[in-house]
């Protein structure tokens, strides 16, 4: 049942992959790379079930943890005021 | 049965939400209407396809007794979506502040208002 859904998912992260690699500015290429950090969350979780492995879904909790890390990071580079 | 039922239309929900994100982030035309898309779409497709998952592992440790493996499989399933619930909304806007103090303006905006209150 699963492993449809973790096909899909991964054609959508490679349609958002074209908008990061081609977005005409920073910001946009920001918000390509925190659509694909949240599907890549969610087929850890849908992996994770279908081999019925916990540790997939640990894994998947700890990326979305650093991937927020990582996008305010990226957003306080941009924002170029109070770095 | 019946939860096999309420897990497929959980799938054909959360599925069809991922890819109208993924579509939206190539129609639109500027940063704040992509990042409406890409953030709001993924975060309820996302709770959609967790909840699926969620659905057929308590399927499971009720079959199977109260000590089976799928007990931490559902409960660390239910700790992954609250943390895409709580981080994926202060994400967007934190992009969306630092995409208008950076100086992208939008696209074909009449009003905005945030550009009078200067930091």
């Amino acid at each position: 049942m699963w492993f449809p859904v973790a096909v899909f998912l991964a054609v959508c992260i490679f349609i958002i992959l074209i908008r990061l690699f081609l977005g005409p500015t920073q910001p946009d290429r920001l918000v390509g790379l925190d659509t694909l950090n949240t599907l890549v969350v969610v087929s850890m979780v849908i992996l994770g079930a279908a081999f019925k492995e916990v540790i997939y879904i640990d894994v998947g909790i700890v990326y979305a943890l650093l991937s927020f890390v990582t996008t305010l990071f990226i957003a306080k580079y941009i924002e170029k005021d109070k770095f | 049965m019946i939860l096999n039922i309420i897990t497929y239309i959980f799938i054909g929900i959360g599925c069809f939400f991922n890819l109208m994100a993924a579509i939206g982030l190539h129609r639109f035309p500027d940063v704040y209407t992509r990042l409406h898309a890409g953030t709001k779409c993924t975060t309820f497709g996302s709770i959609f396809l967790i909840l699926a998952v969620v659905i057929q592992s308590v399927n499971v440790w009720a079959a199977e007794g109260l000590s089976s493996p799928q007990s931490i499989l559902t409960l660390h399933a239910i700790i992954a979506l609250i943390a895409i619930i709580l981080t994926n909304p202060t994400s967007a806007h934190a992009i969306g502040r630092a995409a208008h103090r950076s100086g992208v303006k939008p696209a074909r905006a009449v009003v905005d208002d945030l550009e009078k209150e200067k930091p």
